[in-house]
């Protein structure tokens, strides 16, 4: 039993972390009140400039490309939604078209036609010393990239600036109603375009490490609806931090079904375990439909 | 550059050849798609699904034009054909209307889902229930002679779903501004709550039927690309029609006459493009880019009036 369901929980956490990525980023947008449905322009923006980056300069200067991609894609949807008042919505599917777009003509003009065969630096797991030994949890929690490490980390800090801190609150405030946060005296906009912008970086970093710590190539719509995915994660995760990274592992274990069910030798055809993610995305759309706990800006999204 | 830009415009417009058999061919699915988003958008709804539905119109005419076999004669085959098409991309609709009215999803969502899940069941479908007999090729089998939909002008590609297309739009156009379904359709888009409170319109029936032409559009697009174009199904038998649609609609204002005007234009530069790709190494998926920026273009200079009912269907439309 161990030899299958470790292999699968293993790469449960490996396919849930540049998921976790998105949907934390996205969490802190949308509880500042807006939707970004572009987080697909993003991520596929951020694996074509993880690639180059760190074809350049290595994995490191890799995350930094992916990051500054999603930053710069951001940048273009907070422009349009804050300063032109454009709809969010819509601006989003541009983005997510642009992206795919972008990406594919940048990738084809630096590659080649045909998309040269890429040597692309990578990262290796690496097995934390003492933890990883541990049965069961060692190689599965603690035998990851240090992309995942670094979310360990992250989860609860994020957890805790949104809760605690006077920027997190000022936030919340924004999500809840934006004219009694202005009246209060926030500045709306520019929390809005911080939000907006950490959800780009990180959605860049989502793309990075698809590219550089799981799939170790880039190819055009690599991206494979993740943006919509990580929008489902956080209504499922609730728009809390936690929540949202432990619905990330639910749809990480999605994905990673099709390597179990695969080992053990399935009959259903592959292309059920491929349409899996979608068909659970709108399962827990549905089954959610108890929306309460969104922040209530995100139900106008006119502004 | 110049070279490039040549070479767009010989695929377009360079001979007749490139007007009558590539710009005006690939224009075709893009005037029954282009309008099935327009009228969604009109009624509110963000229905970007088009791709999957236009997908399951395509599965759809091809298994209905192999089971009939080639002893139907065309005059039946045909509609059938267009009907079944319809309908299946009407299903696809019918699903994130139905998730959307039940349980408040939001359609722009369920349909991007379900254009991946149209994707995955084309995969399967060529590769096993509608594969070709000696099993080798990912693709169907050529559907038989009678399901080939006849072409318009003789030695040219152009095919009957292009007048198809037109004759939509020409619907199209006259029921939205000439009927009360029309203005029920864009009061609903407008302003539900007003649509409601003071129209006495029934809101949700509006919205799921317009939701349901919406799809039938595009899955008729996809009958139409089979029966006229490929006449075989494969995975790559759409180039994102279903997302340059939302372009096509968004430059026309999602009026139906400028559907007409704004698919040729998009449907030459899908088709330059190829040209592009060939005589000047210029990747075609640079057509994914203007698309974009051709959305980004009108919503910046029309800040958001062009959708007003779509903006608003977040705070009134869902309850």
């Amino acid at each position: 039993m161990d030899a299958l369901l470790i292999p699968f929980l293993d790469a449960t956490i490996r396919t849930a972390t540049p998921l976790a990525y998105a949907a934390l980023g996205e969490v802190v947008t949308e509880r500042s009140g807006v939707i970004n449905i572009g987080l697909e322009g993003i991520i596929i923006a951020g694996c074509l400039g993880g690639l180059i980056a760190a074809g350049a300069g290595g994995p490191t200067v890799g995350f930094l490309g992916g990051a500054l991609a999603g930053l710069l894609m951001a940048a273009l949807f907070a422009l349009f939604v804050l300063r032109l008042k454009a709809d969010a919505i819509i601006t989003g599917t541009a983005l997510t078209l642009l992206g795919l777009g972008l990406t594919g003509t940048v990738y084809r003009g630096v590659f080649g036609l045909e998309g040269a065969a890429l040597g692309t630096p990578s990262i290796a797991p690496i097995a934390l010393p003492g933890l990883s030994s541990l049965p069961l949890v060692g190689p599965v929690f603690f035998t990851q990239t240090v992309m995942t490490y670094l979310l360990y980390l992250l989860v609860p800090l994020l957890a805790w600036w949104l809760a605690r801190t006077h920027t997190g609150l000022a936030l919340r405030a924004i999500g809840e109603s934006r004219t009694a946060a202005h009246a209060a005296g926030i500045a709306v906009d520019r929390i809005r375009w911080g939000a907006i912008l950490f959800g780009g970086v990180m959605g860049g970093l989502c793309g990075a490490t698809l590219v550089l710590g799981q799939v170790g190539t880039f190819t055009e719509g690599m991206s494979a609806g993740r943006g919509f995915i990580a929008i489902a994660i956080v209504v499922l995760g609730r728009w809390r931090v936690v929540g949202t990274a432990l619905a990330a592992l639910l749809f990480g274990g999605a994905f990673a079904l099709q390597y179990l069910l695969q080992a053990v030798g399935w009959a259903l055809p592959y292309q059920l375990f491929l349409a899996l993610p979608y068909l659970l995305t709108l399962v827990m759309l549905a089954a959610l439909r108890g929306r309460a706990e969104a922040p209530a800006e995100l139900a106008s999204h006119e502004g | 550059m110049t070279e490039a830009l040549l070479a767009l415009w010989d695929g377009a417009f360079g001979s007749s050849y490139a007007i009558w058999s590539a710009t005006l061919v690939r224009s075709a699915p893009l005037l029954l798609l282009g309008l099935g988003v327009a009228l969604a958008f009109r009624a509110g709804v963000l229905n970007i699904g088009a791709e999957g539905q236009f997908l399951m119109g395509a599965i759809s005419a091809t298994a209905i034009a192999q089971s009939m076999g080639g002893t139907v004669p065309s005059i039946v085959m045909i509609p059938v054909m267009a009907l079944v098409g319809a309908l299946a991309g009407a299903s696809w609709a019918g699903i994130a209307a139905w998730l959307r009215q039940r349980f408040g999803v939001l359609e722009v969502i369920s349909t991007i889902m379900l254009n991946f899940i149209a994707l995955a069941s084309i995969s399967w479908m060529v590769r096993g229930p509608l594969q070709e007999p000696t099993r080798i090729y990912p693709q169907s089998a050529e559907i038989p002679g009678p399901a080939q939909w006849p072409f318009l002008i003789p030695g040219q590609r152009l095919h009957l779903g292009f007048v198809i297309g037109l004759l939509a739009c020409g619907i199209a156009w006259v029921v939205l501004t000439r009927t009360a379904i029309g203005f029920r359709i864009r009061a609903v888009g407008a302003s539900p709550s007003a649509a409601t409170s003071a129209g006495g319109i029934a809101v949700a029936g509006t919205v799921l039927r317009v939701f349901l032409v919406s799809g039938a559009c595009a899955g008729l697009a996809g009958a139409a690309e089979v029966g006229g174009v490929t006449w075989a199904l494969y995975e790559g038998i759409s180039p994102g029609y279903g997302y340059t649609a939302i372009a096509v609609a968004l430059l026309a204002r999602l009026h139906p006459g400028w559907i007409i005007v704004s698919a040729i234009f998009f449907g030459a530069l899908e088709a330059g493009a190829s040209a592009m790709q060939r005589d000047a190494g210029i990747p075609s998926v640079v057509v994914q880019v203007i698309v974009a920026l051709v959305i980004l273009g009108v919503l910046a200079g029309s800040q958001r009036r062009v959708i007003a009912g779509a903006a608003t269907l977040g705070a009134e439309g869902r309850r």
